[in-house]
């Protein structure tokens, strides 16, 4: 007798091979038990570290590499001899972490950055976050007298709370608003404009001498939604912005969205914007705009580092906020968009919570700061971090910013709170309005409308900006 | 007896074992998640039936990426095969009838080489490579075009909603379709030469040799490259993430990067589940249809 394999044998033979297979290797299981390391405090140890538990800490690869978190690991390991640090980087955060996070396994340090950022509205709202509060109300390594919250930027705490538990250390300063050479403007004679009409008369003079007043990153319109709404808060206040970040009804429909909205409007219907602009991305614009093509250009501070490599060395960068647009405008000329960037968060389930918050307590020493601002030329959220370093003239343009707005800083939410709102909804509408698809007022309408849906999505978690 | 069956066993359990935990499995647990609002960052979740393929339906990002996706399908495989029979049939069959029989076009074989190029390249690559190429200023399209004297013709290409979509399919043809002139070639080199001649001798033109005899010739092979191509259509994901990341306001969107954005960009793994799902289905479904319609009975030589 000879013995076959039937049809439904082997069929059945591989469903049970699947079953096993399901059970062994469940992608939404999970282990809750966690284990956080507690040791006493002290005067010297005010969050109780386990001086000898091991500290993991992931770092995004991206625009800063990944030195300087070596540096500030070397620091907590001066403070901890015992403790073993593991460092890793990488550029895929959400792909790496999203197992680890539900696992119950994730690092007790991680710095959710770049473009695949793991989503801030699902790990808050699975409380996937340690509370930093008590990270801000203990003593900074500098002055014992001093507490961590006391040494920060203004605009820092808001930036990372979420309905009032601050969730994210954002550890970079980053000032919003438009660049330009200082070099071009000089030998031209021009100077930078304080008021919109003043703004759109240069904008004339510049296409007279042949430049292009704009350019923008067409792939990513959003930069160009920065100034609309910085504009907007400066000439309705706050308050313009808190009704966005809230998903207020009509919040994008206000009187100072759409005046914001016209103005920049303007340069498309004007013709100030570089020809082609509508297809580059955002290293492509801004190096025409190294390359002298085009004046001005809407970014934040981290713009003097990406375009390092092609920068020519008289070219001399700075930054301005946005211009007024009406002489009765509610916040000076001088208030600009001034936040945190580079978020960094304790996991809650991390098997070191005590030493994750420690961690960020060394980086937000003068000592961790400062190094950080020398090896990747950024300021961080450390007040007078930067005090005795040599800066680019990007960065120097920028502490002049901040000096001159005297605490006049601002900044919105609802990218950090639905960061999809930004990242495709608002890049959309910009990317229309700025090819005259549609109108200031369309645009409106249009962001609206998904502000609207995003208050309307029950799957999405709602903040409240007090 | 025995000793056979256990025999046949240790060599059956361990790619079936593979199988089931790295294919089934995750294919099962997909249609599980999909009806749970995971968000892909805590072990809870709660079931909510078809509450997510509810949402689908009204997604209106979702069909307009659907919409793409239907595009590529009905016009990758068609360019893509039309274009890889053509260079196919001139580099096997296409020179000037002499002495010497049928043969191809002079530098056959340099061609063959070229057009398997962009097969060589990683799809990483071929994406930059071509984001680089339509660049406004910088960009060698418009360069070209410009080099040329028709300034006009200069467009912000993936800047521009009405182009993007195409900049996107010329892309897929441009990296598909050497490997598919490959294939070709090759089920062409089994067709006797005697047919082609006897074919000249009757006086039929070039076209109607493609038409008659080399077609109907390798239709085997065109039907597997169908049901290739048409994958790839369905997919697409790589290519548009790494050129226009589906934009500019998602005309360029496919399925695929929709899944992957509400995975991992939103925290919805559960909703992804269910875009994942629908996929399967609709791949199953198109792959059975292009078999079904393109059944012919073989031609036996």
């Amino acid at each position: 007798m000879t013995y076959k394999i039937s049809r439904r044998g082997l069929i059945q033979g591989a469903a049970g091979a699947a079953a096993a297979g399901a059970l062994g290797g469940c992608a939404m299981g999970g282990d809750d038990s966690t284990d956080d390391a507690k040791g006493a405090t002290s005067a010297n140890n005010p969050l109780g570290v386990k001086e000898d538990a091991a500290l993991e800490v992931v770092i995004f690869n991206g625009g800063f590499g990944e030195e300087y978190a070596k540096a500030h690991q070397s620091m907590y390991q001066e403070r901890y001899p015992k403790a073993q640090i593991k460092h890793s980087a990488t550029q895929q955060i959400a792909e790496t972490l999203q197992p680890r996070f539900v696992a119950g396994d994730p690092p007790d340090v991680v710095n959710n950055s770049g473009a695949s950022q793991i989503d801030f509205n699902g790990l808050v709202a699975q409380g996937a976050l340690a509370d930093l509060g008590e990270l801000l109300d203990a003593p900074s390594l500098d002055d014992p007298n001093k507490k961590v919250r006391d040494t920060l930027l203004p605009g820092i705490v808001d930036v990372g709370s979420y309905d009032g538990k601050f969730l994210s250390l954002n550890y970079a300063y980053s000032a919003y608003g438009i660049w330009y050479s200082q070099k071009l403007f000089e030998s031209r004679g021009w100077e930078y404009p304080k008021t919109w009409d003043e703004m759109i008369a240069l904008c004339k003079t510049i296409k007279a001498a042949g430049i292009a007043p704009w350019t923008y990153p067409g792939k990513h319109s959003r930069y160009m939604s920065w100034p609309i709404v910085a504009a907007a808060g400066k000439m309705g206040g706050i308050e313009v912005i808190k009704a966005m970040d809230n998903l207020e009804p009509n919040a994008w429909k206000h009187e100072a969205v759409k005046a914001a909205a016209e103005a920049y409007y303007q340069l498309a219907v004007d013709g100030y914007l570089q020809p082609g602009a509508a297809g580059m991305d955002h290293i492509q614009a801004q190096t025409e705009w190294c390359r002298g093509k085009a004046a001005f250009l809407s970014c934040g501070s981290w713009l003097e580092n990406e375009q390092k490599s092609v920068t020519p060395p008289d070219f001399r960068m700075a930054v301005a906020p946005t211009p007024s647009l009406t002489t009765g405008d509610k916040m000076p000329f001088e208030a600009f968009r001034g936040t945190g960037s580079e978020p960094f968060i304790v996991p809650s389930k991390g098997k070191n919570v005590r030493g994750g918050l420690e961690y960020l307590r060394v980086m937000l020493s003068q000592k961790g700061a400062s190094d950080f601002t020398r090896k990747v030329s950024s300021l961080t959220a450390v007040q007078g971090s930067s005090a005795g370093i040599e800066l680019g003239p990007g960065l120097t343009s920028v502490t002049r910013m901040i000096d001159a707005a005297q605490g006049g800083t601002f900044t919105w939410l609802y990218n950090s709170y639905y960061r999809k709102l930004e990242r495709e909804r608002i890049d959309a509408a910009c990317a229309e309005l700025y090819a005259k698809r549609i109108t200031a007022a369309q645009w409106c309408d249009k962001v609206q409308k998904s502000a609207d849906e995003f208050a309307q999505d029950p799957a999405i978690k709602k903040y409240k900006r007090a | 007896m025995r000793g056979k069956r256990l025999f046949i066993a240790t060599f059956l359990i361990p790619p079936l074992l593979l199988y089931g935990i790295f294919v089934i499995s995750p294919y099962a647990q997909a249609f599980q998640i999909s009806g749970t609002n995971w968000s892909g960052l805590s072990p809870t979740y709660e079931f909510i039936g078809l509450d997510n393929f509810q949402r689908l339906l009204g997604d209106g990002y979702f069909w307009n990426a659907l919409r793409h996706n239907g595009l590529l399908l009905l016009l990758l495989p068609v360019a893509t095969i039309l274009l890889g029979l053509f260079f196919a049939s001139m580099i096997s069959v296409g020179g000037r009838a002499d002495r010497v029989g049928v043969h191809g076009v002079r530098g056959a074989g340099f061609y063959r080489i070229v057009y398997f190029f962009p097969q060589v390249l990683s799809v990483a690559i071929i994406g930059v490579l071509w984001k680089e190429m339509y660049a406004p200023h910088t960009g060698m399209i418009n360069g070209a075009l410009r080099a040329v004297g028709l300034d006009g013709l200069a467009m912000a290409w993936l800047g521009d909603p009405r182009f993007s979509f195409w900049c996107v399919l010329v892309v897929l043809i441009w990296m598909n379709v050497g490997f598919y002139v490959v294939l070709f070639s090759a089920a062409m080199q089994s067709i006797p030469r005697d047919l082609y001649e006897a074919a000249l001798l009757d006086g039929a033109s070039r076209v109607t040799t493609l038409v008659r005899i080399t077609v109907p010739l390798v239709w085997d092979t065109i039907q597997v490259a169908w049901v290739y191509l048409a994958i790839i259509a369905i997919d697409g994901f790589a290519i548009v993430q790494i050129i226009t990341d589906g934009g500019p306001s998602s005309s360029s969107d496919v399925v695929g990067l929709r899944l992957y954005k509400t995975a991992f960009a939103d925290g919805q793994f559960g909703y992804a589940s269910a875009i994942g799902v629908a996929m399967f289905f609709l791949t199953l479904t198109v792959a059975a249809m292009f078999l079904q319609v393109t059944r012919r009975d073989r031609v036996e030589l």
